[in-house]
């Protein structure tokens, strides 16, 4: 187990690598100047090759690529061109907000797409089974931001009992496990479990009703186990693959909370990220990119790794 | 005194001060501004136009600067820090008065020297407090000055290159920020963004990045009619028109910039009230002036011109446009009385397209750069779409190049002849056009034909030259303007754009928002609100 786990981890080197190369490069393929976020359209051409070479933006491609990754290998994410904020404060602070969206979309999403899942699977072929599945595929194919909208509008603007946008009365900053801080999270998690509720009970679904139909499940009923019983066993066998399909929901949660963010007005990653994208702060977006990936490669080595602790029968050599 | 007097002034005292505190206690403005982010905080801001209205014109003042205290007429420029200025015989040297007892919100007064040291932190790459995120700001406004002294503490000479009578406008830019505060921040602009020290009504309280900013009034402001009546306002960033319009609609922000039109509806019909005026902001059409360009005759920018129904596009904005009449807004001080009248006229312009060579059978093709979104676009899709139809009903087929909005800011400073425009012979671009430079003479300037400048047609007239000269050499403020006048008229009546729209600055206000008067500028005056009970 500890030699599989350095080799993953040694893994995690060359993938990282070739992140950062892609990062890098994505950026610059598209068009567009970082410049205009922070020049006014006067400027002269010659003020603008100032401001290039100051930049470091005038040298060859290669030679940004190495500045970049020397700097970060000395914890040095530099600064954001729109911005002059250092990229690490910037992205560490918006991935801890985007963390605490994540989680507690997680939190709300894990638990009812596994009890709908179960449900799904054991009463297979049954009315409460299709309800299910029509509730799934609904989870899965409504736009989460126009979800978002929806909730805004009769939650927000109809009802009012909830914020529409912000992650707090004072902001972030000063943010507090309390419901006045809470309320703003409410909306844009719930909206952000759905997706993930849909994907995880069908998942959790499939693999219950596989299970349940399986041999050894007969043998258990026949030796008089309960039938809370057996589905405990059966809970355990469905656990390894669950669980990885949740390890890469959360990562995707994580990453992949740019249209909420935006729609909530949530100072997350992704609502950074859209910005950096706008302004063309490559490196404000070759940070966020860059610990995103990274963010999930790690996601995919610790469920790999809880993977192989729960489930002997898997084996890692 | 008797101890029954005593506490009988007491109590007198402490109802008075409490009063005194109501009086002054008008509430907590929020807004939720179009920006992504707080705008720099340090003097002089990013993020165009919303940067310098809420961080520039608030925290700071500059030399000279725009009134905005009328809602009824063209905004002008007014003693700022400088009471009064005036220019030598030489017509380089001008010379400012400053205004006495003017201190900064850390207690440090307002010199000439100070003036000097906030013009070295723009100019100056060798100066210590030569800061290069506000010289990306701020140098390429003062184009003119060449150097600059502290002659006493309250006498200052600025020197232009060359005579330019446009230096007051380009000084309204510049904002001056806090010497002693930048020394008792360790001389780092870092420090000074999160703690910055202005002259101007409203001082920084805090800030958090990206989400919001407080501004407190300055209760010792220079200009005692424009001390805030507030008890604070907050900025917030809101970039995402629907998240702007559902916290204005949910009561978490009191103000929001640019309401999308097909939210306006439903704002107004919950007692919202939507705020708009005519200001120097133009949504236009560049024409490519280069050798074989169909708009190098007089005939078809005519009739283009004449085949748009401007008012018939009015709803899809909801109403919240002026149709353009030429190049600035027909209540600009600077419209003058052009003779060509570009109001929709269809047969007027089919005959000019035939007597330009065009018919139904023989239709030019155009290609145009627009934009899906952008600053001050509006709604350029269906807007630009809405052009389209009606330039194909004189024969004009308009062939698009849609980009993003970064992108085309740089096909708008690359200009007409650089390959990356792909031929496109047009380019629907939208800005402020607010001083006499970016109003007029950085579009058709020789010297400024792109990629020096934003002259994006390659337009050459030496008599539009002769009519910059005269804007820069005229020091009489009334002659000055004659010549303005005169050069606008060249612009409508060659019809040298194609003028569709000028934006209103639509914001939408909770109906508690009282006193705020909507001047015809790109930057507000906020003292004047007060939060109703």
């Amino acid at each position: 187990m500890l030699s599989y786990l350095i080799r993953r981890i040694l893994l995690v080197l060359p993938v990282a690598f070739g992140v950062s190369v892609i990062c890098f490069l994505l950026v610059q393929i598209a068009p567009g100047d970082p410049l205009t976020a922070i020049m006014p359209i006067d400027a002269t051409a010659e003020e603008q090759a100032a401001m290039r070479a100051a930049y470091g933006l005038d040298k060859p491609l290669p030679v940004q690529y190495a500045i970049w990754i020397g700097n970060l290998f000395q914890g040095d994410m530099g600064k954001s061109i729109a911005s002059g904020r250092p990229v690490a404060a910037e992205v560490f602070g918006a991935v801890k907000n985007s963390l605490l969206l994540a989680v507690s979309a997680a939190v709300i999403a894990f638990p009812i797409g596994i009890f709908l899942g179960f449900l799904a699977g054991y009463f297979r072929d049954t009315w409460i089974d299709r309800a299910v599945t029509a509730l799934s595929i609904t989870g899965v194919s409504v736009p989460n931001y126009w979800l978002g909208i929806v909730l805004v509008i009769i939650f927000s603007v109809n009802l009012g009992w909830l914020p529409s946008m912000g992650a707090g009365p004072g902001g972030s900053q000063s943010w507090a496990w309390d419901w006045a801080h809470m309320r703003h999270l409410l909306l844009p998690a719930v909206t952000l479990a759905v997706v993930p509720i849909g994907i995880v009970s069908r998942t959790v679904r499939a693999l219950a009703g596989d299970i349940l139909s399986q041999d050894f499940v007969d043998a258990l009923y026949a030796k008089g186990m309960s039938r809370a019983d057996v589905l405990r066993h059966v809970a355990r066998n469905a656990a390894a693959t669950a669980l990885s399909v949740m390890g890469l929901q959360l990562g995707y949660l994580l990453g992949g909370s740019i249209l909420i963010e935006t729609v909530f007005n949530w100072p997350g990653s992704g609502f950074l990220l859209s910005n950096a994208i706008f302004q063309r702060d490559l490196p404000l977006l070759q940070g966020t990119i860059l610990i995103l990936a990274l963010f999930f490669v790690a996601m995919n080595l610790i469920v790999d790794v809880v993977q192989a602790a729960i489930d002997p029968r898997i084996q890692r050599t | 005194m008797p101890k029954f007097l005593k506490g009988a002034v007491a109590i007198a005292t402490a109802v008075a001060l409490s009063c005194a505190t109501m009086a002054n206690a008008q509430g907590v403005l929020r807004v939720g501004m179009t920006a992504a982010d707080i705008p720099l905080t340090t003097g002089q801001t990013d993020q165009g136009g919303e940067g310098m209205r809420f961080m520039g014109y608030t925290v700071y003042d500059s030399l000279i600067e725009w009134d905005l205290s009328s809602a009824d007429k063209p905004s002008v420029l007014i003693p700022g820090l400088a009471t009064e200025w005036s220019v030598g015989e030489d017509e380089l040297t001008w010379t400012f008065t400053l205004r006495e007892g003017v201190t900064f919100h850390d207690g440090s007064p307002l010199t000439a020297e100070v003036i000097v040291w906030n013009f070295d932190k723009l100019l100056d790459d060798t100066a210590e407090q030569y800061d290069p995120r506000q010289s990306a700001q701020g140098k390429s406004r003062i184009p003119a000055v060449a150097s600059y002294e502290a002659v006493d503490d309250l006498t200052l000479t600025i020197t232009t290159k060359v005579p330019d009578a446009t230096l007051p406008y380009q000084l309204a830019w510049i904002l001056m920020s806090s010497k002693a505060n930048w020394e008792a921040m360790d001389k780092d602009w870092e420090q000074v963004a999160m703690a910055p020290s202005g002259t101007g009504p409203w001082k920084l309280e805090s800030v958090v990045p990206r989400e919001r900013a407080e501004l407190v009034p300055n209760a010792e402001y220079w200009d005692e009619t424009r001390i805030p009546k507030l008890d604070k306002m907050v900025l917030i960033p809101l970039p995402e028109p629907n998240a702007r319009a559902a916290a204005l609609l949910s009561g978490q922000v009191d103000w929001i910039e640019a309401p999308a039109p097909d939210t306006i509806p439903a704002m107004t019909g919950n007692g919202f009230v939507i705020s708009s005026n005519a200001y120097p902001h133009n949504w236009t059409w560049h024409l490519s002036r280069l050798e074989g360009s169909p708009w190098n005759d007089i005939r078809v920018r005519k009739a283009a011109n004449m085949a748009i129904d401007r008012e018939s596009m009015m709803p899809l904005l909801g109403g919240l446009m002026v149709p353009a009449k030429g190049f600035l807004p027909p209540s600009s001080q600077w419209f003058g009385t052009p003779t060509f009248d570009p109001s929709y006229d269809l047969d007027a312009a089919k005959a000019l397209m035939t007597e330009a060579g065009f018919g139904p059978d023989n239709r030019l093709t155009v290609k145009a750069l627009i934009s899906p979104s952008g600053s001050g676009q509006m709604l350029p899709l269906p807007m630009n779409e809405y052009i389209q139809q009606s330039l194909a009903e004189v024969w004009i087929d308009v062939e698009f190049m849609v980009v993003e909005w970064n992108q085309m800011i740089n096909l708008w400073r690359a200009g007409a002849a650089d390959e990356a425009v792909d031929g496109a012979q047009s380019i629907n671009f939208t800005y402020f056009i607010q001083d006499p430079f970016t109003g007029l003479i950085r579009h058709l300037d020789e010297g400024l034909i792109a990629p020096n400048g934003t002259n994006w047609g390659h337009y050459k007239d030496p008599e539009m030259q002769a009519l910059f000269e005269g804007i820069k050499t005229t020091f009489d403020p009334v002659e000055q303007t004659a010549v303005l006048q005169k050069t606008h008229e060249k612009y409508v009546n060659e019809a040298l754009f194609l003028f569709v729209t000028h934006d209103v600055a639509p914001r939408a206000l909770s109906p508690k928002v009282e006193g705020f008067v909507q001047a015809q500028n790109w930057y507000q005056n906020f003292s004047s609100i007060s939060m109703a009970e």
